[in-house]
């Protein structure tokens, strides 16, 4: 019961971290070997040396979360919101470490300008316990939107 | 303004610069689309994408849905995504395999791999003293007028007459020959599947981008920066190999506005333009030196040095198709309407070169080509402000006048002058085609 909360907790405040534009909160939740990785499909089984959406270690983090704040990422001056609900949250393997995994529900609805698009999936959580809480070692995000061409493209992580 | 639907288009545009018309009149796209994108070689895809008998992908060619597929004779063809009864499209996946034959959903109506009818559900009794029976050509699922494959590229064009696919790429199929060469068993190969995004402009505002040698600078600005913090702090951790891409992103902002005036730009007739000078130049870390051994095995050391010394960073292949060889990658331009355009950006990998070469381009590819861009999201934020702003009633004409004048007319080609690389020369040289292909 208390590692389901305590998961839980976790999921929302990462979705939180994502809605206030608080990015360098955001990658601190990552290990220092983190990956957050998004795959074209379903039928990926690794982000390493494949197309990828997103397939990123903390420095690619870094890059992307430097070139949103820089004034000039022309394409980020418009109005931008996100708001993301988490939910279906199931623990799925926990090692005697304490180390767990677990997969949830996402559903992302985003305002840019005048235009509103919905994302929805599913993430799987690999955390690894730290005498500080969770780190993520792996987050991979499958959209089901993936496979759809894009209107548009994504900034920032789902 | 459906009256320009037979306009004089060619005082639309003048050599330094173009009404704004060509870009938002819906008449003047509908024609682009047929005297265009309908007639001229269209890239359809590659065959690695379709390796076995009955394998199909879907294919946008102008305003028409088509099918490539894959024949039990090993061809591949082109057919009108079309049921001859009824136009039910026959079939609706983006890509699959259709078995012995296609067979509509609708009516049961089979045929062919080349289009050919099969069979007819009631051939003898419900077709008997019509019009029709089992040899009617306008039974048969239309094939595209001609289809061509050069080094596995396959294209078609909607036109039975026209310049044939190597007299109309000309000197752009150096991109396809650059690609393949650079393979030392001289073939690329498809790694599935492309990614897809849509830009809300016209989609000749892409193909203008691509060989726009000023804009990196600019509008990609916010990521060459951010690339450069990153790989600075990498380099201090002495993991030069690890920053090669970062350099790659970097390069938008450390390569200063005067230093993109090096590139050069060489202009062909029918759009077709090479933009030369390649930012990675010749590494020599120990990932491409165990490479270039690979490569002189299977070439020598001449040809080897005649191969990895063309020195192309992009080739515009008009009017939709834009091929970065030396990085394996490869942009179709699908005009989904006058406002909406759809991008397939696809990867290939080099057969017989060594897995870090195929993960270095794959990480150009995931970085500036993904749905997740770095680089592009800037690109189309720019594009639909374009696009958007031509609504307006501020001006009426688009300029190219950048370095007019200088630029160096050669043996039927357009060369921007020495140290004017960002010269505006591949925009006046695309709507000079376009002109001539719209008259």
């Amino acid at each position: 019961m208390k590692a389901q909360h305590d998961v839980e907790q976790f999921l929302y405040r990462q979705a939180e971290c994502l809605d206030t534009k608080n990015w360098q909160g955001w990658i601190d939740l990552f290990a220092a070997d983190g990956i957050y990785w998004m795959p074209p499909d379903a039928s990926y089984k690794t982000w390493d040396g494949q197309p990828a959406i997103f397939a990123e270690d903390k420095n690619l983090m870094t890059v992307r979360m430097l070139r949103v704040l820089h004034p000039d990422a022309w394409s980020q001056r418009p109005l931008w919101e996100t708001n993301h609900v988490v939910s279906n949250v199931v623990i799925r393997k926990v090692a005697k470490n304490g180390d767990i995994e677990v997969t949830s529900r996402f559903h992302m609805m985003e305002l840019r300008r005048d235009d509103v698009r919905h994302f929805a999936g599913s993430y799987f959580h690999k955390l690894k316990k730290t005498k500080k809480g969770y780190a993520i070692k792996l987050q991979r995000v499958d959209m089901t939107n993936a496979q759809a061409a894009y209107d548009y493209v994504l900034q920032v992580w789902v | 303004m459906a009256s320009q639907r037979e306009a004089d288009l060619s005082k639309f545009v003048e050599p330094d610069r173009v009404r704004k018309e060509v870009y938002t009149d819906a008449a003047i796209f509908e024609r682009e689309m047929e005297r265009i994108h309908e007639t001229v070689w269209i890239y359809c895809g590659h065959e690695s994408q379709v390796p076995k008998a009955g394998d199909y992908c879907q294919v946008q060619i102008g305003r028409q849905p088509m099918i490539m597929v894959r024949g039990k004779d090993k061809k591949v063809n082109l057919l009108y995504n079309r049921c001859p009864h009824r136009d039910n499209m026959i079939v609706g996946d983006r890509k699959g395999n259709t078995g012995d034959q296609f067979r509509c959903s609708y009516h049961a109506w089979t045929f062919h791999h080349d289009g050919k009818l099969k069979n007819i559900p009631m051939m003898e009794s419900g077709y008997a003293g019509t019009r029709l029976n089992k040899d009617s050509p306008e039974l048969c699922v239309k094939k595209a007028a001609r289809v061509e494959s050069y080094r596995g590229f396959v294209f078609a064009s909607l036109a039975a007459s026209g310049p044939s696919l190597k007299d109309f790429l000309g000197e752009s199929i150096v991109a396809f020959d650059d690609m393949c060469d650079r393979a030392p068993e001289g073939e690329v190969e498809v790694v599935p599947n492309c990614f897809r995004v849509i830009q809300h402009s016209n989609w000749k505002f892409f193909m203008e981008n691509q060989i726009d040698a000023l804009h990196p600078s600019v509008t990609h600005q916010s990521t060459g920066r951010a690339a450069h913090e990153v790989e600075k702090i990498l380099a201090k951790k002495a993991k030069a190999g690890e920053a090669l891409s970062y350099h790659m992103l970097s390069a938008f902002a450390t390569v200063t506005i005067d230093k993109w005036d090096n590139f050069q730009t060489i202009n062909y007739p029918h759009g077709h333009c090479i933009l030369t000078g390649y930012m990675g130049l010749r590494p020599q870390d120990p990932d491409t030196l165990a490479y270039d051994k690979v490569m002189i095995k299977a070439y020598g050391k001449k040809r080897f040095e005649e191969i990895v010394g063309v020195n192309i960073h992009h080739v515009l292949v008009y009017p939709g198709l834009s091929v970065q060889s030396p990085l394996q990658q490869l942009r179709a331009v699908r005009p989904l309407g006058v406002d909406r355009t759809l991008t397939e950006i696809w990867h290939f990998r080099l057969k017989g070169a060594p897995e870090p070469i195929y993960r270095r381009s794959l990480a150009y590819y995931n970085l500036v080509n993904s749905p997740a861009t770095l680089i592009n999201a800037d690109d189309l934020e720019n594009f639909w402000k374009c696009h958007t702003g031509l609504s307006s009633d501020g001006g009426d004409w688009v300029s190219f006048a950048r370095h007019h004048g200088h630029d160096i007319e050669k043996d039927g080609h357009v060369e921007s002058a020495p140290n004017q690389g960002t010269s505006e020369a591949p925009m006046r040289n695309q709507m000079k085609a376009w002109a001539e292909f719209m008259r």
